[in-house]
């Protein structure tokens, strides 16, 4: 009865353990932390502040989820601005309506991120090169070209209605956020209720069983990988459109903070598990406590510290689940 | 009989003394109590999940017994996980072995204690304690090779050379043979009547009966955790007793034959050439024909296969199926064509762990036509419940992981994965590897059953008395060839033996 008790409280930490832990540190927060529960951090600082994380998070998921991960989305979420604010204003300049140029702007920043996506996955699939070199390589080269492009410095936008995307508000909150928001449904949908997200789930879990099942095991990485690089880069864009320029030296260190995020929710290093619960859950925790630490005027060198811990604890727990895993 | 065995000897080397293990929801092992002596060889036996395992994880610390005590030599085994066993001179080898792949063969014999001065490591003394010691064995291995190199009998040897460079004096193997040669088998058996020979206790895990009537004095039986018998002696004891006291009934025909009509010829095969084949293959497979490959480990059957089903691409000849010539690229282009695939091995290319019973049984069928993008989770779930019934798979529920459920259960879950398919062919990689009795049986009377719906059924098979229980004809292969075929009139173990082995 009693070992019985252990084991189902046990499965119900592995679904909603991480969850509970967010209540609890937001209900800390809440109390101890002045500004914390007001309505502007509720319904903006707090949720933009983590927005395009959650956003590239949701395609972290699949790539962790199949066994592999991305470090070059910090990368894309910065040059997909500078090279959409880099052609808005060129097409600007040749005497296009603000419409227009926008339009090509976003389209070649959108494609700028597929392709370097679509290149680590044909890299990774096809010539089998790990995932962690890759890229490793793709990261550097990528903000290289962001810092090309940009010529060293920030791009303002020369389009006014841009700005729009990144300010205006549905329902008192930010437009980023429901963007996220929506994203975080949809992927939620493609990889509990799709094939793709299945598919995903089995290459991470054993990919030689995957490719004997019959599953297209490279055309599905290669399609994670690019549909990560889109995403990112469309984050990149929404992000530009908060800042009214394309910056090329924004988000170092991102991709490390987006796979924290999703180790902390519960999504598995090693592939093979991984929810959307588990993505909202490790977003919200981490973007808790940066958010409380930014409140309360924590120096940011010790932010270093804390989100360094973080990542530890992340990890950590997912050894730690793993092992449990195995005992059981 | 336990008893009479303890009390016959004054002082039993190892003692099991009312060992029983807890884990959640599972007792797997209820109080066992067994002796085993110096210059002993005892066989372990029982179904999977019998808990031969788990009395083996306790016997090298990695578990701790919920009650009762292991003794060596009267001493009660100290606590202190794996390092306590050791150095109280136990040693288990383990299916999967234990070795520093990318490490000399003396690094390894020596690992966690290398002869050193001041942190820098004496190489000559190394190389020479290792020739040493692998030279008791009778073994040529150059210690100074990578194990990496090595053969997988060569990697069970160093292994055991490894258990002697400890001074272990009770020695266990966990299925010692199942990925040797026959050549390596033998060798190995010289080398446990070696070791009975210097005092050595042995245990001895297997599967395999008449390895366990080759080697073995004297057998423990276990079921569900309970210790059910032990044979002093092996005069006397038939297999099929040895059987009976395992699944705990008879079974009178593991194999069930029933003879069955072979229709037009369904696959064939013609010159085919690819990566693992020495020669060009060709064969045909009727309808309803059930083709045994028997062959020696490396005789390209498993390749064989492998480029029948597109994971391998073939680098030459044609696939006719049904009369129609075919290309298979990749496994997909094979399913597509109604071609199943079992693979030999099933933790690697068979199963995905993470996944639950419903997720590995779905992979293959959600993918084919009738399904779209989106998943039909009512309809995944009814086909689950449909097959794990129609396959007595026994499992607690539907989204278990499949990692959790034994050997026998998991290999019904992946022939159920292509059973809601609409098969032509079915390709079936070593079953039963692994496999107790009981699920043995069931496997078998699954393979005929495809074959009377008019399916042909390629069943690879390193077991000669399974191939010649449960074939149609028989092909050999040996050394990348084919080798020839026999008819199931005319198969004996001697003429399939002679095709398998190598001709000089």
């Amino acid at each position: 009865m009693k070992k019985n008790f252990r084991s189902h409280a046990l499965a119900l930490w592995d679904r909603g353990g991480m969850l509970v832990v967010f209540v609890l540190l937001f209900a800390g927060c809440a109390l101890l932390i002045d500004n914390f529960a007001g309505p502007i951090n509720l319904m903006e600082g707090l949720p933009l502040s983590i927005s395009t994380r959650a956003m590239v998070c949701c395609t972290m998921l699949f790539c962790l989820a199949s066994g592999a991960f991305d470090l070059s989305v910090g990368s894309v979420v910065a040059c997909s601005g500078v090279v959409m604010a880099v052609v808005t204003n060129a097409c600007l300049k040749g005497g296009s309506g603000q419409a227009l140029a926008l339009a090509c702007g976003i389209a070649v920043g959108l494609a700028s991120g597929a392709l370097v996506g679509f290149a680590n996955g044909v890299i990774i699939a096809k010539a089998k090169i790990n995932a962690l070199i890759t890229t490793l390589a793709t990261m550097q080269i990528v903000r290289g070209f962001a810092y090309i492009v940009a010529d060293g410095k920030a791009v303002g936008i020369g389009a006014e209605s841009f700005f729009q995307l990144g300010s205006s508000r549905l329902l008192r909150i930010p437009v980023p956020v429901w963007i996220a928001v929506a994203c975080l449904v949809v992927f939620g949908l493609l990889i509990a209720r799709t094939t793709y997200g299945r598919n995903t789930l089995a290459i991470g879990g054993n990919e030689e069983a995957a490719r004997l099942a019959g599953i297209p095991v490279d055309r599905i990485r290669i399609l994670i990988f690019t549909v990560q690089g889109l995403m990112a880069a469309f984050a990149g864009i929404v992000l530009a459109a908060r800042m009214s320029s394309g910056q090329p030296t924004s988000q170092q260190g991102f991709e490390l903070e987006v796979i924290s995020a999703c180790v902390l929710g519960g999504v598995s290093l090693s592939g093979g598990i991984g929810t959307i619960g588990n993505v909202v859950a490790g977003v919200l925790i981490m973007g808790t406590v940066q958010n409380a630490m930014q409140l309360k005027n924590v120096p940011p060198f010790y932010q270093y510290v804390a989100n360094g811990l973080i990542l530890l604890a992340a990890v950590l727990l997912d050894r730690f689940k793993q092992s449990q895993a195995e005992r059981r | 009989m336990t008893d009479m065995v303890a009390n016959l000897v004054p002082s039993p080397y190892l003692e099991f003394a009312g060992i029983g293990k807890e884990f959640p929801g599972v007792r797997a092992l209820d109080r066992v109590s067994f002796a085993v002596d110096e210059g002993e060889v005892r066989a372990l036996i029982g179904e999977n999940g019998a808990g031969k395992s788990t009395l083996l994880k306790i016997l090298s610390g990695v578990y701790r017994p919920t009650v009762g005590e292991v003794r060596i030599d009267g001493v009660p085994l100290p606590g202190g996980g794996t390092a306590g066993a050791l150095a109280a001179g136990v040693a288990v080898i383990y299916q999967e072995l234990q070795l520093v792949p990318e490490l000399t063969v003396a690094e390894n014999l020596f690992l966690g204690h290398l002869p050193a001065r001041a942190g820098v490591v004496k190489r000559r003394e190394l190389r020479e304690k290792a020739l040493q010691h692998l030279a008791i064995l009778g073994e040529a291995i150059d210690p100074d090779c990578r194990v990496s190199r090595l053969s997988i009998g060569q990697r069970q040897m160093v292994e055991i050379a490894k258990a002697l460079t400890r001074g272990a004096k009770v020695i266990a193997f966990d299925e010692p043979t199942s990925s040797l040669s026959e050549r390596e088998v033998r060798k190995l058996f010289e080398i446990i009547g070696q070791l009975k020979r210097q005092g050595c206790v042995i245990l001895y895990v297997s599967h395999r009966m008449e390895e366990i009537f080759a080697v073995c004095d004297s057998v423990t039986v276990f079921r569900d955790g309970r210790h059910v018998e032990t044979f002093p002696t092996l005069e006397g004891v038939t297999h099929d007793r040895l059987v009976q006291r395992m699944v705990g009934r008879d079974i009178a025909d593991v194999y069930g034959y029933r003879p069955h009509p072979v229709g037009e010829p369904l696959l064939e095969v013609e010159s085919l050439t690819g990566p693992g084949l020495r020669a060009p293959v060709s064969f045909t497979l009727g309808a309803g024909e059930i083709l045994g490959f028997f062959g020696l480990v490396g005789a390209g059957r498993t390749e064989l296969l492998k480029l029948l089903f597109g994971a391998t691409r073939a680098t030459g000849g044609t696939i006719r199926l049904a009369g129609q010539e075919c290309r298979i690229r990749s496994p997909r282009d094979a399913i597509r064509q109604g071609i199943a695939f079992c693979p030999e091995d099933r933790k690697d290319e068979g199963i995905v762990p993470v996944l639950s019973v419903q997720e590995n049984l779905n992979l293959t069928a959600r993918l084919g036509p009738g399904h779209s993008f989106l998943i039909d989770l009512t309809w995944e779930r009814e086909n689950a419940q449909e097959q794990v019934a129609r396959l007595a798979v026994k499992t607690p529920s539907l989204g278990q992981l499949i990692r959790n459920l034994s050997g026998g259960n998991q290999q019904k879950v992946i022939l159920a994965r292509w059973l809601c398919q609409d098969l032509r062919v079915v390709l079936l990689d070593e079953p039963t590897r692994g496999i107790d009795v009981g699920a043995k049986s069931e496997i078998y009377s699954i393979i005929h059953d495809l074959a009377a719906k008019g399916y042909g059924v390629v069943v690879v098979s390193s077991d000669l008395p399974e191939v010649l229980g449960i074939a149609d004809r028989i092909a050999v292969m040996s050394g990348g060839r084919l080798a020839g075929f026999v008819d199931r009139a005319e198969a004996t173990e001697e003429a399939l033996l002679k095709l398998a082995l190598p001709t000089a």
